[in-house]
């Protein structure tokens, strides 16, 4: 893609300017993208959606009323016009089955998905980064092996779990067993711990093995040898010299990682019936509330775009080498 | 295949795979009976002799349910595989055959695609196709092809730009002929080898769709679909949600080991390292008379490394001295040992090397025996290192003026502001032009001879007794090369600063160096003045090989005929015999000792270059 021709010419001089211009211009396009594939979505539905979402008992009227309220009998490309438009000033539709904005159910339960999902990043950040560049300086050089093994085949065992079986498994071992935590629901503090735990589970031990063989590799660098020359203490070292450079891969793959925990939180709900976006989506697919499932992929869609553009603004600031490499 | 199966991993997720397929085809015949059969005496118990894994809330039996729902949650992953698969297929070859900009519609919209993670393209599509079994394969489906397709276009990318497809494309093959004779069957092994790991990740998702109602509806049931019910039981039977869940873990770990084994990810590992004890070489030197008040005493130093065979010595026992303010070049081809001598005396070597020494200190301190913590600060001020390739060895993450500042805020305890004024100060002092501005650059940004100076500077920010440097101009062109060591010159003269110059290259060291100590094999071979004649076969050898303005152009260029014994082969006697012009039959029986020839001159020659 040309995003390139995008940029002034008397913003070419700052590679930090144009690496915004950049990055912002393939938001916008993927943006757009998203957008349209929600709003092809209804349109893709063979058969009639309303019909399908009232039931084939509905009454004839009924059924024409409701096309003609969502527009679907306008010509596509005036639909196309109006979703945008809508979406340009906050209307994203009504849902079927509740007769509210979507907007305000999206409201209403959004912020229930967040308070999971950055708690959730939080831990994964903090448990895995130690832990790998623990693990790597421990193993550096084929030394204990031993620690290696178990590092190695927990975290892959830990990650071939998908999220929600390790909620029900967290739910029947300290919710029902030992009644340490609720078994469902949203309510105060300890109710967040089994949810949290379960969504962080699988991608900190993803992370916490990437970082491990990253970090592995950076320590084999001549600058390294440097920082030991200075006679840094071995945290600086390790965290001041070795991490930062591990990073830059580690956030590449880890990317896609933390998108997935942003889908991640839609399992966990249903198993937690955490009143957050999750729990609604997987409801309105089965009640076929379609204006609410495309609110929903929507919001979901624009989540996973907003962390790729925080992973990549983050790997510009601390590798300033991946701006300037792109030119 | 057969490789990947005799590997234990390979060998179980075989076995596993084997035993799920036998269960996905028998246990429906088996046992459909009895997973349907209500026991009202025993509805939503917990595990009893009766039933294994109790009951759910109609009083079926979970575990015959769990073994029988083996072959729908298994056949609805496979199927939807395969569309994954065959649609990734087609979109990522596509492109090759597409007109350019169609072509690059494609890839974009796949581009786009994989970076949405597989679960919302799963709702995606199953808001399209409809809640059902039917609609839940196609979504998952449809939902794997992105990646898929990624997969293709890579792959096939690789081996479009092979020799042998070129030719055939050059010869007037057609596209289509093309794709399908040459290049599918070439990146059909490793698409297998996804397409396997690829089913244990649908057959995740589908569970996962099931689960949330949306997959497989009653009364047919797959795993996933039993864990939400079982869910719902959780306090009467756990039994009832976790069986499930453990069925699908289990069978989808055995699709990804089985993938990965085969890919080779998980190879096998190379032998364990030695336990055999390390072996005790005796000095075989002679000791300089006072080696007392030397700024750097080093007896009998030794490297080893443990190797599955057993022990390699790279550096056999070498002992020097070096005086405050003495230059000092550590010369020999690459594989002597020179700059793991470096490294050593500097306590630089990493484990799992082992470094011994009769006796190794610097400024007075033993630097073997203190603990690092003690050093830290000593080691850090006094002694500074240049290492041989500048662009690798700045932190490229890091600022150049704070890589330097570092030092002096770590050994010194200036704060912050204070460190990094001193940086720019020490990067003035080796001649960096506009040193406030460069030390906010970072390393990318400074050519090689300016970060080699940079370099020298850092080991400038304390106050250093001895710089030892590696290699410091050997990655540099000539007139750089000049600069840097006259740059070293001037510190030593300034500041009184021994220096260990480490070099393959003898003309540089006798230039710029009092003393020469010539390394091979491990050992020192010859310690001698720059200015004496040396004595030893190799030290002439290398002086003959080396070029300069003098050298005889018209003459055959001087080469050391042979090559240096390897460190885990090093022969009994002088490891140089197999390459010496006067080798006589001692040389092969005896190692020469490094004996004393005259008040500076050392040499490890039975014949001290009287034979020549």
């Amino acid at each position: 893609m040309t995003t390139s021709a995008i940029v002034a010419p008397g913003l070419r001089s700052s590679p930090w300017l144009s690496f915004a211009w950049r990055r912002l211009g393939r938001f916008a396009v993927s943006l757009w993208v998203l957008v349209t594939m929600a709003f092809l979505m209804i349109q893709l539905i063979p058969g009639d959606p309303v019909r399908a979402a009232l039931g084939l008992t509905a009454p004839v009227e009924l059924v024409t009323a409701r096309r003609a309220a969502l527009g679907l009998d306008d010509p596509i490309w005036l639909q196309y016009v109006h979703y945008l438009g809508g979406l340009v000033t906050g209307d994203f539709g009504t849902s079927m089955t509740s007769g509210l904005p979507v907007s305000d159910v999206i409201g209403d339960r959004l912020p229930a998905t967040l308070q999971l999902a950055l708690p959730a990043f939080a831990v994964v950040i903090a448990v895995a980064i130690p832990l790998g560049v623990l693990f790597a300086v421990l193993t550096r050089g084929g030394r204990r092996r031993g620690a290696e093994l178990a590092f190695t085949s927990t975290s892959v065992l830990l990650a071939a779990i998908p999220e929600f079986l390790v909620a029900v498994a967290l739910v029947a071992l300290f919710a029902v067993r030992l009644g340490w935590f609720p078994v469902a629901g949203s309510d105060g503090p300890s109710s967040f711990v089994l949810p949290v735990v379960a969504l962080a589970l699988g991608p900190a031990s993803v992370l916490a093995r990437i970082v491990r063989v990253e970090t592995l590799s950076v320590l084999g660098n001549d600058f390294i040898r440097t920082a030991r020359a200075k006679r840094l203490p071995a945290r600086l070292v390790y965290f001041r010299h070795a991490l930062p450079n591990a990073v830059t891969a580690t956030l590449t793959m880890g990317g896609l990682m933390l998108t997935g925990m942003v889908a991640g939180t839609v399992l966990v709900e249903n198993v937690f019936a955490w009143p957050g976006l999750g729990s609604s989506i997987a409801q309105s697919i089965l009640q076929k509330d379609y204006p609410l499932v495309q609110g929903i992929v929507l919001v979901y869609g624009i989540g996973v775009l907003l962390v790729n553009l925080a992973v990549d603004v983050l790997l510009a600031v601390l590798d300033p080498r991946s701006t300037i490499r792109e030119n | 295949m057969a490789k990947a199966l005799r590997t234990p991993v390979g060998a179980f997720s075989a076995a596993l795979l084997a035993l799920v397929l036998a269960l996905a085809v028998l246990a429906p015949i088996l046992w459909h009976g009895n997973a349907f059969e209500v026991d009202t005496e025993a509805i939503g118990q917990g595990p009893s002799a009766a039933h294994w894994l109790g009951t759910d809330n109609l009083g079926r039996d979970v575990l015959f349910r769990v073994l029988v729902a083996t072959r729908l949650s298994v056949l609805l992953a496979v199927l939807a595989t395969a569309i994954g698969v065959v649609t990734g297929l087609v979109l990522g070859t596509l492109p090759s055959l597409l007109p350019r900009s169609a072509a690059r519609l494609v890839t974009a919209a796949v581009n786009i695609a994989v970076a949405f993670p597989g679960l919302l393209l799963v709702l995606f599509f199953s808001v399209i196709f409809g809640v059902g079994t039917h609609g839940a394969v196609l979504a998952v489906g449809f939902a794997l092809a992105p990646a898929f397709a990624r997969l293709a276009q890579t792959l096939s990318a690789s081996v479009a730009g092979q020799d042998f497809v070129s030719a055939a494309r050059i010869s007037g093959v057609g596209r289509i002929r093309l794709l399908v004779r040459h290049i599918l069957p070439n990146i059909g092994e490793p698409l297998v080898v996804n397409a396997t790991i690829g089913a244990g990740a649908s057959l995740l998702t589908f569970s996962g769709l099931s689960f949330l109602g949306i997959g497989v509806q009653a009364p047919d049931y797959d795993w996933g679909r039993l864990l939400g019910e079982g869910l719902n039981g959780i306090y009467v039977n756990p039994a009832a949600a976790l069986a499930p869940g453990a069925a699908v873990v289990l069978v989808g770990l055995a699709f990804n080991l089985a993938g990965e084994t085969v890919a080779g990810v998980i190879g096998v590992r190379t032998g364990s390292r030695t336990s055999a004890p390390r072996p005790h070489i005796p000095a075989r030197e002679e000791v300089a008379e006072d080696r007392d008040g030397a700024l750097l005493v080093v007896e009998n130093l030794q490297v080893a490394f443990p190797r599955p065979s057993g022990w390699t010595v790279p550096v056999r026992g070498v002992g020097f001295t070096v005086r405050a303010g003495e230059a000092i070049g550590v010369v020999g081809e690459s594989g002597s040992g020179k700059s793991l001598t470096g490294l050593a005396v500097s306590r630089l070597v990493e484990s799992p090397a082992v470094v011994t020494a009769d006796r190794l200190e610097f400024a007075g301190k033993p630097v073997l025996t203190t603990p690092e913590r003690e050093l830290r600060g000593l080691l850090g001020t006094s002694l500074a290192m240049v290492f041989q390739d500048p662009m690798t060895s700045f932190n490229p993450t890091r600022r150049i003026g704070h890589q330097l500042a570092e030092v002096s805020e770590q050994h010194q305890g200036l704060p912050r502001a204070k460190a990094l004024a001193r940086a720019v100060d020490r990067l003035r002092a080796v001649r960096i032009p506009a040193a406030e501005r460069r030390a906010r650059q970072y390393p990318h940004e400074f050519s090689g001879g300016m970060r080699q100076r940079a370099m020298i500077g850092m080991g400038l920010m304390g106050d250093p007794r001895l710089i030892i440097a590696d290699e410091p101009t050997t990655a540099l062109d000539v007139t750089v090369q000049r600069q840097l060591l006259r740059l070293l010159a001037r510190t030593r003269a300034e500041r009184d600063t021994a220096i260990i110059l480490i070099s393959h290259d003898i003309a540089v060291v006798s230039q710029t160096c009092e003393r020469m100590l010539v390394m091979y094999a491990g050992r020192i071979v010859e310690d001698l003045p720059s200015a004496a004649t040396p004595r030893h076969p190799y030290t002439r050898a290398l002086l003959a090989a080396s070029l300069d303005l003098e050298t005889d152009r018209d003459a055959p260029l001087v080469v050391i005929p042979g090559r240096p014994p390897e460190p885990d082969r090093v022969p009994d006697g002088c490891a140089f015999a197999d390459r010496c012009p006067v080798v006589t039959d001692r040389c092969r029986r005896e190692d020469p000792v490094l004996e004393r020839v005259d008040a500076t001159h050392r040499v490890a020659c039975w014949h001290k270059g009287g034979a020549a």
